[in-house]
């Protein structure tokens, strides 16, 4: 069932347009329609223009009539395309919702105290749609999980790849942040309680079917000012062309009204009133491609304001472990000793440190062209314990120990070592060195036999910063957004990986209420804030934050709190987020420039056309040269319902988006689009009317 | 006529006047608007009205004080013209007819000083000073006082609604700004040779032998009040190209720079009043590089001259004065056109064609080239809004200006602002070219005679003032109809400036991103002066197209 991740194949247009068809011809009703006023002028035009056909035919009004009435329906074509591209998505989602047979435990979850042996308790099988928030359900391996909610008891492993696309299974457990389980998805082994969190009908899967298909879609605040923007300016032209028909009769020349009529939907913004809706749709339907999940079109704007960008720096900048990146001999050491001190002393250590020294050494081993030594067969491990603050082996012959600066002194001494030998001098540099650049030192010492032990030199331990966080963090700060990095740690280290990762901002030693504090200034400050979280000490930030992203692994809680959910639970996704929702506007502002752009070709087709009869002068305005009157002003209404299908994958696709400063964006844009807009038509109209003006009676 | 060295030189004289006066000017005019203290004259007249000149108004009552002031204005002008028969100084002209003075009351409180009649053949000295010459004043510290409130708005956070007093900012305006200045300006008119006095009409035996009645009077103090508030209404029917209110070219040139000088330096005062100069000066630019672009459109209307008749003269001079030439005129017609003054030096009917279109265009932009006092910025600030709009959905952010989110009310109120004067201009175009009682007013048919009913529409619409001649509109349906082209044109806008200069006080102003749209830029300069000529000229040039355009290509 692996629907929408990877995203499937794209089949053509073509075919996309037919099916969509259909669906086009039912939005053509007017009350589909009273949402785009820009829209509803056409089709009344194209009302009036029937009836002006059907009273007196002429081969431009019969012309004019049927482009209006295609231009109406490539603007509900766009829209059902973009809606028919969630269908599938909604379709495979459905199939999760089918009724099942829940197991409800007897009396609400507040008195349920068990603790034993889920299969002892008292059950009662009812079907999956009657269960409640608040009920809780027993659910076993092979069964699908009736409903949303956070598991109470128990540990399974659990297939989600219907809802996140992810075929591996993942692990839920009661308590902790990795408690919320999904209705529809799969229990693959062991059995856990799980209490319901949502009502029927409102779960997760639902929101889901709805968003993909569009069928819930609230239009967001910066699409509904633009719509009142193309209304005021249909509105002018209306004025326009309905004073036009007096003034002229003063000129003493009557345009008939399907010209004027033509020369109406030629001037208002057909072009981005038609592709408005499909625009809104085919953004969020791209989050849902990336496995992100809004909860309102509102958040997905808001994505592209965001000023302030929180991230963890675990598991987003970092990749979360500690990594040996460098051995540190003392004078007298060689290389080749401490590495194989610390090499001896890692070698059963499966911790991602240990394993990290392993990789290191044996690949300095191999090119310094010497023998990794044999697994010791009689060694036996020392595990870390917090008491001693250190790790190591015990040989026969020797004894390795590798740990806290501190805690390998302490051990030195007792071997008989002098206090002066291990403070200060060459060890005590090593060590601060490596803790001021934001690593942890790791001490590495070996006693041979009954004699003192010797300190071989340091481990720089670190948190390696994945590659290409650098160069996404100079992109942020390009577009305006401050990246500002989240973490546990002391303020030493997380300056230096802020600086390594190129951060604009850290807060250390941070707690869930410094998180909040640092939103609540930002927002204070009028900024906007996007974070992403997945516990539930994270859900009131994720509430306070203008775009909040939980992590799909995380609590139910994390989830309601947030307005996305992230699928894939990838919190660099944020970043993708963000430029989807500038993607959105811009691909907005361009084709309303666009729009605008055209109208002033399509003056001089039909301005002179309408009047040279009257003011043979005004030949001289046809700079396109185009072969008569009708064709004229047939070309520009060909033109202005073709320009719609041909910007329909754009408005799916969206416009290009490299990240920049909002003065280069605007140049390139306002060149494509302002400056195309403008020579486009000149090109298609003469084109068009070299083909129109081959039609007789035209 | 005129040859090139002095256009150009008086051009450059009038840049560089203004490019001293207007840093200055406008430095001055942001501390008027921004002190918090009162002078003992201010202070006086608040007390005298009973109002309290520190109260921070809401916008619904900042507007409601504007429309309540100037509607006192048009009682008390309707009453003054209906009445001047029985009131002193009246010359014994009659009191003028219920639409003359309906218009003439609506003309001069909206700042637009169409007039109707002949000054010096209809009102006496009262009318002309107590009722006109105080509305040239108070209806300009209107326009000013309107856009002071909307700078604010800009300026301001959180501020629930409020943007400052409209009493404060007329008094302040009349008191500290046009009083002083037009003082200065009538004194050194006066010493410049314009008339001052308040005889009665002079009586002269003519050497062919008949008698003229020359009328003389407060002109020199009107002239300044006329440039200085872009009114624009002449004490003399001929206006500005009478030689009493303009005899040389000096006069002529420093009418133009007073005209001129406020709405330039309510731009840069825009900008200090925001808290950012550049701002003020990406205003400015826009309002410089379309009154150049005037200017230069015209000149060379005027100049080169196409068409046999003027060829043969040398100029277009048709309906010019000799002691300007075509270049004054055409930079006074410009200038005159591009604020909202409607003084004139020269008839604009006998403009070239497309010399006469330039100065049509010129009003449809909606006076923002420089424009009026204070109508000339906000109308530009309004246009800004809807540039920041279409471009910042480009730049991929929820469009702000200066720091201040452009949502769905924002784009309500400036949709509403610039629809109202297409609608008055082409609606009431319609209706005058239409009616039977419109047509019997224009003097030409065909398509002259359509530039001649736009352009008085136009002109009204816009507040502007300026006549293009040639049209009859002492008529009631004239005096009707233009009346309301003028009260719609001025005031419905007003309310929308208000409604968002309270929309946006209450609003956070946030700090500026490297993702935000930077509005002081060149680019945005370009982005704005195209915006303002196209959206002006996809409204207007299907009429521009049957008026002046096919006359110019005839």
């Amino acid at each position: 069932m692996n629907t929408h991740h990877p995203a499937p194949v794209r089949r053509p247009l073509g075919s996309q347009l037919l099916e969509a068809l259909p669906a086009a011809l039912r939005k053509l009703d007017p009350r589909e329609l009273a949402g785009s006023p820009v829209m509803l002028v056409v089709e009344v035009g194209s009302v009036a223009t029937t009836i002006m056909a059907v009273v007196d035919p002429s081969t431009l009004a019969i012309g004019v009539a049927l482009w209006l009435w295609l231009t109406v329906l490539f603007g509900t074509l766009a829209e059902a395309v973009a809606e028919g591209r969630g269908k599938a998505q909604a379709a495979s989602l459905r199939a999760l919702q089918q009724e099942t047979t829940a197991r409800r435990v007897r009396g609400s979850s507040d008195q349920l105290k068990y603790t034993g042996n889920l299969a002892t308790l008292q059950v009662d099988r009812v079907p999956s749609t009657s269960l409640r928030a608040g009920d809780v359900v027993v659910v076993e391996a092979g069964e699908r999980i009736p409903g949303d909610g956070d598991v109470i008891e128990g540990v399974a492993s659990v297939d989600e790849s219907a809802v996140t696309g992810e075929s591996a299974p993942v692990i839920r457990e009661s308590g902790g942040d990795r408690s919320a389980v999904t209705g529809g998805t799969v229990v693959l082994s062991d059995r856990i309680a799980v209490r319901i969190t949502s009502e029927p009908g409102q779960s997760f899967v639902d929101r889901m079917i709805a968003l993909v298909e569009g069928s819930e879609r609230q239009r967001t605040p910066n699409e509904i000012a633009l719509n009142i923007l193309l209304t005021a300016l249909t509105a002018i032209f209306v004025v326009v062309v309905g004073t036009l028909y007096y003034l002229a009769d003063y000129s003493g020349t009557n345009p008939s009204w399907v010209v004027l009529t033509a020369l109406l939907v030629c001037l208002i913004p057909t072009t981005i009133g038609a592709l408005l809706s499909a625009i809104g749709i085919a953004g969020m339907d791209r989050l849902v491609r990336r496995n992100v999940l809004a909860m309102s079109g509102r958040a997905v704007e808001a994505a592209g304001d965001v000023d302030v960008l929180l991230l963890d720096k675990t598991g987003t900048i970092t990749y979360g472990n500690r990594r040996a990146t460098e051995l540190l001999a003392l004078t007298g050491v060689t290389g080749v000793e401490i590495a194989r001190a610390a090499l001896l002393s890692s070698l059963a250590d499966e911790t991602p440190e240990g394993r990290s020294i392993v990789t290191l050494v044996k690949g300095g081993l191999e090119t310094a062209a010497s023998q990794p030594p044999p697994p010791p067969e009689e060694g036996s491990l020392v595990a870390f314990s917090a008491t001693t603050r250190m790790s190591g082996i015990d040989l026969p012959d020797r004894v390795i120990r590798k740990g806290a600066a501190s805690a390998v002194a302490q051990w030195a001494h007792s071997t008989g070592v002098p206090a002066a030998e291990t403070a200060g001098g060459e060890l005590t540099v090593l060590v601060d060195g490596v803790s001021a650049s934001g690593g942890t030192p790791l001490v590495v010492a070996e006693r041979v036999g009954e004699r003192p032990a010797r300190i071989l030199g340091v481990i720089h331990l670190k948190d390696v910063v994945k590659p290409g966080m650098r160069e996404r963090f100079d992109e942020m700060r390009a577009m305006g957004i401050r990246t500002v990095m989240i973490t546990g740690d002391n303020a030493i280290t997380a300056r230096a990986i802020a600086e390594e990762a190129g951060v604009d901002d850290f807060l250390a030693e941070a707690t869930p209420e410094d998180k909040m504090a640092l939103i609540r200034k930002e927002q204070g400050g009028g900024r906007m804030v996007a974070m992403c979280g997945d516990g539930t000490n994270d859900a009131p930030a994720l509430a306070q934050a203008d775009v909040g992203v939980a992590m799909n692994t995380g609590t139910m809680a994390a989830k309601e709190a947030g307005n996305m959910v992230d699928l894939d639970s990838d919190p660099t996704k944020l970043i993708d987020i963000v430029e989807i929702g500038k993607q959105l506007l811009i691909t907005r502002g361009a084709l309303t420039t666009f729009s605008i752009a055209n109208d002033i070709a399509k003056y001089f087709a039909i301005l002179p056309a309408m009047f040279v009869v009257a003011f043979p002068e005004l030949d001289v305005l046809n700079v396109m040269h185009l072969s008569s009157p009708e064709s004229a002003i047939l070309s520009a209404v060909v033109f202005n319902a073709l320009v719609i299908v041909a910007l329909i994958p754009l408005s799916l696709r969206g416009v290009r988006y490299t990240p920049s400063s909002a003065a280069d964006l605007l140049r390139r844009n306002l060149l494509i689009y302002g400056v195309g807009g403008l020579v486009t038509p000149f090109v298609g109209i003469k084109l068009l009317d070299l083909v129109i003006s081959l039609i007789p009676g035209v | 006529m005129s040859s090139l060295a002095p256009a150009l030189g008086q051009v450059a004289v009038l840049v560089a006047a203004l490019a001293l006066a207007v840093p200055f000017l406008g430095r001055y005019l942001a501390h008027v608007y921004t002190s918090p203290r009162h002078l003992a004259v201010e202070r006086a007249s608040y007390r005298l009205v009973r109002v309290d000149p520190d109260a921070d108004q809401h916008w619904r009552t900042y507007a409601m004080s504007v429309l309540g002031f100037s509607l006192a204005g048009v009682l008390v002008l309707y009453g003054f013209g209906r009445l001047q028969s029985h009131l002193p100084l009246s010359l014994g002209f009659p009191g003028l007819p219920a639409d003359g003075a309906w218009n003439t009351a609506v003309s001069f409180v909206t700042n637009t000083d169409w007039q109707w009649y002949s000054g010096e053949a209809a009102t006496g000295h009262l009318f002309q000073m107590s009722g006109l010459t105080v509305q040239n004043f108070v209806s300009a510290g209107v326009g000013m006082a309107v856009a002071a409130a909307l700078a604010r708005g800009l300026a301001r956070s959180l501020q629930d609604g409020r943007v400052g007093n409209f009493w404060s900012d007329l008094v302040r305006t009349v008191v500290r700004v046009l009083l002083p200045i037009s003082l200065v300006a009538a004194v050194l008119l006066v010493a410049l040779g314009v008339v001052q006095n308040l005889l009665e009409p002079q009586v002269v035996h003519t050497l062919a032998g008949g008698v003229q009645h020359v009328t003389g009077g407060p002109v020199a103090s009107q002239e300044a009040i006329k440039e200085l508030g872009t009114n624009g209404g002449g004490f003399y029917n001929a206006n500005s190209a009478h030689p009493f209110e303009n005899p040389s070219p000096l006069t002529d040139v420093f009418e133009i720079f007073l005209l001129l000088v406020i709405p330039f330096a309510m731009a840069w005062a825009f900008g200090i009043m925001v808290g950012d100069r550049r701002q003020g000066g990406a205003v400015l630019a826009v309002m410089v590089t379309l009154w150049g672009a005037g200017v230069a459109l015209l000149t060379w209307a005027e100049m080169a001259a196409p068409g046999t008749a003027p060829g043969l003269a040398g100029g277009a001079m048709e309906g010019k004065e000799t002691r300007f030439g075509e270049a004054a005129s055409a930079l006074f017609a410009a200038s005159t056109t591009g604020t909202s003054t409607g003084a004139v030096n020269s008839m604009h009917d006998s403009l070239t064609a497309p010399g006469g279109g330039v100065a049509l265009f010129n009003m449809m932009l909606g006076e923002v080239a420089p424009g009026g006092v204070g109508s000339g910025l906000y109308g530009l600030l309004m246009l800004a809004v809807v540039t920041v709009f279409l471009a910042g959905l480009m730049v991929g952010r929820t469009p702000e200006y200066l720091g201040k989110k452009i949502g769905q009310r924002e784009v309500t109120l400036v949709a509403c602002y610039v629809l109202t004067t297409p609608v008055l201009v082409l609606v009431g175009g319609a209706i005058g070219l239409t009616a039977s009682d419109g047509l019997a007013g224009l003097l030409n048919t065909g398509p002259h005679g359509l530039s001649e009913g736009l352009y008085a529409v136009t002109s009204a619409s816009n507040n502007n003032g300026s006549a293009f001649a040639g049209i009859t509109s002492s008529t009631p349906f004239w005096n009707t109809l233009l009346g309301l082209c003028m009260l719609f044109g001025r005031f419905l806008p007003m309310v929308f400036v208000l409604a968002l200069a309270g929309l946006f006080a209450g609003r956070q102003k946030l700090p500026p991103s490297a993702g935000t749209l930077p509005t002081h830029r060149p680019l945005f300069v370009v982005l704005l002066t195209g915006v303002a000529l196209v959206v002006v000229g996809l409204t207007y040039v299907p009429v521009l197209v049957l008026g002046p355009i096919v006359e110019s290509l005839s």
